[in-house]
């Protein structure tokens, strides 16, 4: 067994092998892991904090006072670029911890749990997912009201419903084989179930899926924010300074003031998809192109 | 065949009566009392009148009851009043907004068929060349961008740099109506609402149309010496397009989604822009009135999709 398992890798350093050839995911990470440092360091180095306020620069152009240039009352646009990505990680961080939570064990309970919590989790799944997500969002918006938490809360809520099917389906599997039903035979309980057997076998899923979801909570904030929703001004985030591009105004004649912001998000989704993206394929190299 | 459509139709339905109770489940977590939807804001109404009303509409019943009550409303067409628009009945207001919504859709997903098939063929069949790269890069970068950006930087670029189309609205204010007017102010939002769908399309018919033309039929063909464009056009196309059609049904409910963004951007006075702005003011009678009727929609479209699927697709039998 020992000379066996010594000559053959894990399955674990197997995909990671397969990542680090993967040229997309590399790249993601090459783009990712600077703008991290960049954000999480920016106080440091940068002399304007997102809210000062530049009475002598409104609406300036970018220039080497301000790399990015200022908006309509003269706040720095790089420094409030940066803090809305520091504001935009810990939105989808916490979001996606919170639906990959609910996610698992929802899933796992209607594998494990029989039939009527498989049919009644299953159905609310159904329905959650029928209505268009951007609806679902802008309705418990609006009685969630504005705010970071519950900002947080409102995307956590949308998102667990897809990664519940895929570990059901992945544990629905699971259930049937023998050491699942030698440890139920010695009278294990749902929580040994769920967190000895269901979990280290559905780790691969819901790593790939945190690391999608972190890009998508990432779109629906800033979606959120744009539409008045989602963090409140002053409080920087990407999709409130897009916000104001709806002023004819700041779109035709400072586009600085959007382009930043617009771009970092752009960058920020792919990065982490491109990661995503190559974490799945690693995992499963079988699997099919095809978005989510 | 039959027993399919039978089932199917049937666990729609199901889904529709669930959707309405979900709803109701919202509206009734909405602060405010549930009977200011019914009350018109323009008739002041004594207090015995409004308790007259509210027994009639059943708000003094247990939740239960009070449930069938307002699906028998919603089902004869009474979504209550708007709180914040004077005169206006729910119902009213989205029946004005049904139009323009279903024209920006209508024309987003056709062109986004067009374009997201034609190049998912293209790329499939010059797969791993410079326009395969190109497009497979841009059509990443539409799925990475979400609508709003797209729109803010199409109407910049489009509208204000090059001039090129109106910079929003239905139609040009105070000029008569023409079709030439309205193609005008339909083309550029319905362009970038096809944008993040057809690069979707265009992903999974690239791949699908990969998996078809590695099949032994297709070599088959080529053997006969049957001339290369007939091979694409005839025998692979057909048999790519099968599971790309049901993933253009599935993704109505992301053209919904970035349809309302589009709106909200260039002004299109349709259902997108009616939700939001009823988000904006509160105006829960609406918000839940919109939510209910878009739902339904989509609930509606995806059992025609699974419909048509079973009917194109011979393998399909009694589910």
């Amino acid at each position: 067994m020992l000379a066996l398992s010594r000559k053959t890798a894990s399955p674990l350093a197997r995909a990671a092998g397969r990542f680090v050839h993967n040229r997309a995911a590399l790249f993601g990470l090459a783009l990712l892991i600077p703008a991290l440092l960049i954000l999480l360091s920016y106080p440091v180095w940068l002399a304007d904090a997102p809210n000062d306020i530049d009475l002598l620069a409104l609406n300036g152009e970018p220039s080497w006072r301000h790399l990015f240039g200022t908006d309509g009352v003269g706040r720095d646009v790089l420094s409030r670029t940066l803090e809305g990505g520091r504001i935009s990680l810990l939105v989808s961080v916490c979001s996606v911890a919170l639906s990959t939570a609910v996610g698992f064990i929802v899933g796992a309970v209607s594998a494990f749990g029989g039939r009527w919590a498989d049919a009644i989790a299953m159905r609310t799944v159904d329905l959650v997912m029928t209505l268009p997500p951007a609806i679902f969002l802008l309705v418990i918006a609006s009685i969630a009201g504005a705010g970071i938490w519950s900002t947080v809360f409102v995307i956590a809520l949308l998102s667990w419903p897809v990664l519940s099917r895929m570990v059901r389906a992945r544990l629905f599997e699971l259930r049937e084989r023998d050491f699942v039903l030698a440890s139920r035979g010695m009278g294990a309980g749902m929580w040994h179930l769920l967190f000895r057997h269901g979990l280290p076998n559905s780790i691969d899923i819901l790593v790939v899926y945190a690391t999608l979801q972190v890009a998508n909570a990432i779109l629906l904030e800033a979606g959120l924010s744009f539409l008045g929703l989602g963090i409140p001004p002053p409080t920087a985030s990407w999709g409130n300074m897009l916000n104001g591009a709806r002023s004819t105004v700041v779109l035709e004649q400072f586009p600085w003031e959007w382009l930043f912001p617009g771009g970092a998000l752009v960058l920020a989704v792919l990065a982490i998809n491109f990661i995503g993206d190559g974490l799945r394929d690693a995992f499963d190299p079988r699997a099919e192109l095809g978005g989510s | 065949m039959l027993r399919y459509f039978a089932m199917r139709l049937l666990s729609g339905a199901g889904m529709l009566l669930a959707l309405t109770l979900l709803i109701f489940i919202l509206t009734r977590l909405t602060p405010g009392d549930p009977i200011d939807a019914y009350l018109d804001p323009n008739v002041p109404l004594s207090q015995e009148e409004v308790n007259a009303l509210r027994t009639h509409l059943g708000l003094d019943r247990p939740l239960p009851e009070q449930y069938l009550a307002w699906l028998g409303e919603a089902a004869r067409g009474n979504l209550g009043h708007s709180l914040q628009r004077f005169n206006e009945t729910v119902t009213g207001l989205i029946a004005q907004r049904v139009g323009p919504t279903l024209l920006l859709m209508g024309s987003g997903i056709a062109i986004s068929i067009i374009l997201g098939v034609s190049t998912g063929v293209f790329t499939a069949v010059r797969r791993d060349t410079l326009p395969d790269f190109a497009l497979s890069a841009t059509a990443l970068l539409g799925i990475s961008s979400p609508a709003f950006l797209t729109a803010l930087l199409g109407l910049y670029v489009a509208s204000v740099r090059l001039k090129w189309a109106p910079s929003g609205g239905l139609l040009t204010p105070g000029a008569e109506f023409s079709a030439w007017d309205l193609l005008q102010h339909l083309l550029l939002p319905a362009l970038l609402l096809s944008i993040g769908q057809a690069a979707l399309i265009m992903r999974y018919m690239r791949a699908s149309m990969l998996e078809v033309l590695n099949q032994d039929y297709v070599r088959t063909a080529r053997a006969k010496g049957v001339r290369e464009f007939q091979v694409v056009a005839k025998h692979a196309l057909r048999n790519a397009l099968l599971p790309v059609l049901t993933l253009i049904g599935s993704t109505i409910g992301l053209a919904i989604g970035g349809a309302i963004f589009i709106e909200r951007v260039f002004n299109w006075p349709g259902m997108g822009l009616l939700l939001v702005s009823a988000v904006e003011t509160r105006d829960y009678p609406v918000i839940m009135g919109a939510t209910l009727v878009i739902g339904s929609c989509v609930i509606v479209v995806n059992i025609l999709t699974d419909l048509s699927y079973a009917l194109v697709d011979p393998r399909i039998k009694v589910g």
